[in-house]
């Protein structure tokens, strides 16, 4: 598997077959229904989680990618232990989560995207003094950390400011905080760039990275955006229906999924109807701007043909986009959604 | 071995006072998050004596209409004496939004910051009431005082000092049994999300069997069917008394010697079950808890 050649101690998470089920009741349509429902219910089972197996090393920064409801939020739940599991094990800094021991609470932290640790109607600057309390740091430590991660993000404006007048992008900076100051060695990231603008997005990116790496900080994130993944991740895990599809490094996953390249040409001219189609690839023509997808394998051999039929201003060669491939294994997990012998495919590649 | 052993129990003390010192910082920042909302208390406060007046109107209506000076020992003097004092325990052992806020933080998942802190979710609870009623006091104790002291003409002369002892002891008892039996009641969100009609329910108990309505002494004809034990006995031996009834009837004098202790026995009994029922609950709770809500 995926960095199989560290040693066992630097397993900093480990699970083992983890599954969580939820029992919901199915609320029905109407009112003799809902009568009825007053007396004899429906249960369903969710499986949110149904069996995963994952190992991560110190230091990892690892991004966990799915659909809405694909487990992702549960998964970071049982680790952090708010929820026990159906089935199955996870011990993440040698504890068992949902024990929930004070000494393990210590040394991690959730940051989940909308809810907040800081108090809503007081200055964030208050919930830090708390959390310097709780987390009992050290308060020289404190001051070093605080103004450290106060700078890096260039929030300290907002300190004194009541939390529900700060923006999103403003409360997220300081959630972030907020949950490092103790310093944890294991950090969960539950979609923390939701929501925000372009710049916001990449400040948290720089700051993500570079707290990552100055404290070897094991990461967790989950999230929908693939620019959270390319920016920030070398390994990413693709869960869907609660299983694990795919596990393994960034690159690896556009090797293994893709067969095609996205070659694009800006022509002098706008070519003829049905020109372009003639190389026998599915083409895109918007005026002189050509895009067609071609075969990995046959890149090398078509593409002098192409620039020498055409005249050709700019070319460029691209692997498909990321946010395509990874919509197509989520489509293909739908599609194909009874057969947990898709895994095992994917996982003999 | 010696120094280990040193080390080992300064480290403990020292455990100890940091939770402390967290402990007073929750208090502090409750206290000022408290403060940001003065205004609703103010008004509160004032609400709290509309009931009241009703209360001494009809109970004026009663001694006029019946011809007799005392009901279960209780002149139309005492009566007003007693539902003011009821007022000064309650202002101790309401809880409001105590429950409804513990089951409203299960439901919308914010209860999960107490689950991945190394926090203690109950003790932090008893900080921010502890900071709420702070406040409520700062704001309430002028209008109070002013109550009491135009109405000082129904109270009977002041009990002696170890009446008064006794009688703030069992205030202060009522304020953590208060508190203990709402904490635990909101935390029944983690098996039915829904609980205000529980609430309501307990509400309605709380109202008639804590004295707040009429004092626990006009129970005392009321037969349970038991030979010898009237409905006064039986609520004697539930929580609800210490509430409303008890203290105020410790300041009237109603219960005194013998009696006073066993009654701040049995409220000490009472408190300590509720502080093991509720850990028991929260921890049960936090078991089968879903995280719910994102």
């Amino acid at each position: 598997m995926y960095n199989s050649s560290e040693t066992k101690s630097d397993r900093i998470i480990e699970v083992n077959d983890l599954a969580k089920e939820y029992r919901v009741y199915d609320k029905p349509e109407g009112l003799w229904a809902s009568v009825r429902g007053l007396f004899r219910r429906e249960n369903r089972i969710i499986h949110a989680l149904r069996g995963v197996n994952l190992s991560v090393g110190r230091g990892e920064f690892l991004a966990m990618l799915g659909p809405n409801g694909a487990g992702k939020t549960t998964f970071l739940k049982l680790l952090s232990g708010i929820i026990t599991p159906t089935r199955g094990t996870a011990r993440v800094l040698r504890h068992l989560p949902w024990d929930r021991a004070d000494d393990f609470r210590r040394r991690f932290a959730l940051v989940m995207g909308q809810k907040n640790q800081l108090w809503w109607d007081l200055p964030a600057a208050e919930s830090f003094r708390l959390h310097q309390e709780i987390y009992r740091i050290d308060p020289a430590r404190f001051v070093k950390i605080h103004d450290e991660l106060v700078d890096m993000l260039g929030v300290s404006h907002l300190l004194g400011q009541p939390v529900r007048e700060l923006s999103l992008g403003e409360r997220m900076k300081l959630e972030l905080i907020a949950a490092l100051l103790h310093e944890p060695e294991v950090l969960f990231l539950d979609e923390p760039t939701i929501g925000l603008d372009v710049v916001a997005q990449h400040t948290i990116h720089e700051f993500l990275r570079h707290i990552q790496k100055q404290r070897s900080v094991t990461v967790i994130l989950t999230t929908h955006y693939m620019k959270d993944v390319a920016a920030l991740c070398e390994r990413v895990v693709v869960v869907t229906h609660g299983s694990i599809l795919y596990d393994g490094s960034l690159e690896q996953i556009v090797d293994r999924f893709t067969t095609h390249k996205v070659v694009t040409l800006d022509l002098e001219n706008a070519p003829a109807p049905g020109e372009m189609e003639r190389f026998g690839f599915s083409c895109e023509v918007h005026g002189p701007r050509v895009s067609l997808r071609i075969d990995r394998s046959r890149i090398a051999d078509v593409l002098p043909k192409l620039l020498s039929s055409q005249q050709v201003r700019d070319v460029s060669v691209e692997d498909v986009p990321l946010e395509e491939i990874v919509a197509g294994l989520f489509r293909g997990a739908e599609n194909r959604q009874a057969g947990t012998d898709l895994k095992q495919e994917v996982g003999a590649v | 071995m010696s120094t280990a052993a040193n080390s080992e129990s300064h480290h403990t003390s020292c455990g100890w006072l940091l939770g402390l010192r967290s402990w007073w910082r929750m208090l502090i920042i409750c206290l000022e998050e408290r403060l940001a909302y003065r205004s609703d208390f103010a008004l509160g406060t004032v609400m709290r004596f509309l009931p009241i007046v009703t209360q001494v109107f009809l109970w004026t209506a009663v001694f006029a209409a019946s011809s007799r000076t005392d009901i279960a020992g209780y002149s139309r003097d005492n009566i007003v004496a007693y539902y003011l004092l009821t007022m000064v325990t309650r202002a101790f052992s309401s809880m409001p939004s105590l429950a409804g806020g513990i089951s409203r933080s299960v439901r919308d998942g914010s209860v999960k910051k107490y689950l991945i802190q190394p926090i203690d979710y109950v003790g932090f609870l008893l900080a921010s009431r502890i900071a709420h009623k702070l406040v409520y006091y700062i704001v309430a104790i002028l209008p109070f005082a002013a109550v009491l002291f135009f109405c000082r003409g129904y109270f009977p002369p002041a009990p002696d000092g170890l009446t008064i002892a006794a009688y703030i002891l069992s205030l202060l008892l009522s304020f953590l049994l208060g508190f203990f039996m709402e904490a635990t009641l909101g935390m029944i969100a983690f098996w039915f999300l829904e609980v205000s009609s529980i609430i309501f329910a307990y509400m309605l108990f709380q109202y008639l069997l804590s004295g707040h309505m009429f004092p626990i002494d006009m129970l005392a004809d009321i037969p349970t069917g038991i030979t010898g034990v009237s409905l006064a006995d039986v609520v004697r031996l539930l929580p609800f008394e210490y509430t409303a009834y008890f203290p105020a009837a410790v300041w009237l004098g109603k219960i005194t010697g013998w009696e006073l202790v066993r009654g701040l026995l049995i409220e000490i009994a009472w408190l300590v079950i509720m502080i093991g029922v509720c850990r028991f609950v929260w921890w049960r709770g936090t078991k089968r808890y879903s995280g719910f809500g994102g």
